[in-house]
């Protein structure tokens, strides 16, 4: 299998501070890779990388045979093609659910305002809200809005999707119908890259799991051996900590 | 130009004496004494001058406030500290100090044919609009410059990172995510900056262009009815406000989004 996204030997500082050591690691075409461990360990800064939300200063990345560190590559043509999904949401809030889904369709890739709108009414259709499709993001539910954000990401047909921990904001009530739509979204093939620390979902779903630590990239295995028999004592603790829940 | 400035000992004079005050509201009826004028015509064309300052002035404070504004959000350290040193010194200097700056020393330092033409060309009441327009402008541009700066701040993070994530660019990103949300949320500031361009257009009294306090004085000086001018004079500026309030009410209902605070 290619590799869609390829991260090298990636280091990151703020400042003094090293965010990101040496991180290593590929996630091939149709892959689902989970990334998980304690709070500050660098996860969102390494899946930020990835498009270019955050710039490194060591190392390469290489998405679908682009590198994102080259400084005559085509950032915002790199981003529009990675779709997003962020903690918390991030929807416009004065923008309808359409326009919020049809905006950088138009905007970004140039489609007609018609077409950018039935698109994105097809999308909100599967992540089945298309009776919300006048409101405004202030009348949903937090989980409603995550998912008008993953049709969002989708419409803007993505090669590859990032998630940083979509289901953190939500009421406990509210992190199923997220998670159904991320795992029918992986059994039709999307690449995807979850920051989650929803196990049974990375259990269910996942082909890889990534485990990080102080910047560091600990464990990256298939996910039996990860929960099975993961290798370092800071996983073991990490996942005796997170399934006691 | 009849009247001079209205002897202090004079008012006085009234206000000691204003127990027999002979209060007299015909007063703005009557003719000046100039073509067919009656007195309430100068108030009327002082609230031109008023509305035709102010609204110009606004208009021009509103786009270099706002490109200002924009300017120090910027991660461009060069265009912020222009931004900021821009604040500085046009709200830090009194207003008047600024119009007789532009009144009097900066047209002296532009080149040679220009002056003639400010200077001779121009009638008084023209060069002493412009330098009004342009001093009210550029010192209302600082004050709109901190309140947008304000309202991009105000917004979460996340809001340009989810834009840029789909790949706007920078201009994209202030004109179809941050501007429509920070402009929403500072429409009452602005209100108090627009009220208050109308009430400082009142300096242009002082270099001639005959606005609404300049002709209110005139008035006062010519039939000596200190109180009805004053009086009419104070009902004009504060139905203007109260519509000015009202209409920038309006314009907030109209953008107010549902399901955000005070949306239906
Ligand atoms: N802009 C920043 N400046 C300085 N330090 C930062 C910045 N952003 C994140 N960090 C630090 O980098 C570390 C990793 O952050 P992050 O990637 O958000 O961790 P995680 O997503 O795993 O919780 C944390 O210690 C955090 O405090
Ligand atoms: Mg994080």
């Amino acid at each position: 299998m290619s590799a869609m996204i390829r991260i090298n030997n990636v280091s990151k500082w703020y400042g003094e501070f090293q965010v990101l050591t040496e991180c290593t690691t590929q996630v091939a075409k149709g892959e689902v890779v989970v990334v998980c461990g304690p709070s500050g360990s660098g996860k969102s800064t390494l899946i930020k990388c990835v498009n270019a939300l955050e710039a490194f200063q060591k190392g390469e990345i290489i998405v679908d045979g682009t590198s994102v560190g080259d400084a005559k590559t085509d950032l915002p043509k790199l981003r529009s093609r990675v779709g997003m999904v962020f903690q918390h949401f991030e929807l416009f809030p004065h923008l309808s659910i359409t326009d919020n889904l049809a905006i950088a369709q138009v905007k970004v890739l140039g489609r007609s305002q018609d077409e950018a709108t039935e698109k994105g009414l097809k999308l909100l259709n599967r992540v089945g809200l298309k009776a919300h499709a006048h409101k405004y993001p202030g009348q949903l539910s937090g989980g409603q809005q995550q998912r008008v954000a993953i049709a969002r990401a989708l419409s803007m047909d993505p090669i590859a999707m990032l998630f940083d921990e979509p289901t953190s904001a939500l009421d406990p009530e509210m992190i199923n119908e997220v998670l159904d739509v991320m795992t029918e979204l992986a059994q039709e093939g999307m690449t995807m890259m979850c920051v989650t620390h929803e196990m049974g979902f990375a259990r269910r779903v996942a082909n890889r799991v990534i485990f990080m630590d102080r910047g560091q990239i600990i464990e990256d295995c298939g996910k039996e051996e990860f929960f099975g028999s993961p290798r370092s004592e800071r996983a073991v603790q990490f996942l005796s900590k997170i399934l006691q829940h | 130009m009849p009247g001079g400035r209205l002897e202090c000992g004079h008012a006085r004079a009234y206000l000691e004496d204003s127990m027999n005050y002979h209060w007299n509201w015909n007063v703005f009826f009557q003719p000046t004494g100039i073509g067919k004028e009656i007195y309430l015509d100068w108030f009327v064309t002082g609230f031109g001058w008023t509305v035709a300052v102010a609204l110009v002035a606004w208009v021009i404070a509103l786009a270099i406030g706002s490109v200002l504004g924009v300017m120090r959000t910027l991660p461009d350290s060069k265009a912020t500290s222009f931004a900021s040193a821009y604040v500085a010194l046009f709200r830090n200097v009194p207003l008047l100090v600024q119009l007789f700056v532009w009144y009097f020393l900066v047209p002296d330092w532009l080149p040679e044919s220009a002056q003639t033409w400010f200077k001779q060309d121009l009638s008084p009441t023209t060069s002493a609009y412009i330098s009004v327009v342009v001093c009210l402008a550029l010192f209302t541009a600082a004050r709109v410059c901190e309140q947008v700066r304000t309202g991009i701040q105000a917004l979460p993070k996340g809001q340009s990172h989810a834009a840029l994530a789909m790949g706007f660019s920078r201009v994209q990103i202030y004109r179809h995510v941050l501007l429509p949300q920070a402009f929403r949320i500072i429409i009452p500031p602005l209100t108090t900056e627009f009220l208050a361009i109308f009430k400082n257009s009142s300096v242009a009294s002082l270099i001639g262009l005959m606005e609404l306090l300049a002709q209110t004085k005139q008035t006062a000086e010519f039939t000596a009815n200190i109180f009805e001018a004053f009086t009419l004079a104070t009902v004009i500026y504060f139905v203007l406000n109260m519509s000015l309030m009202k209409l920038m009410g309006r314009v907030e209902d109209r953008l107010r989004v549902p399901g955000l605070m005070g949306g239906k």
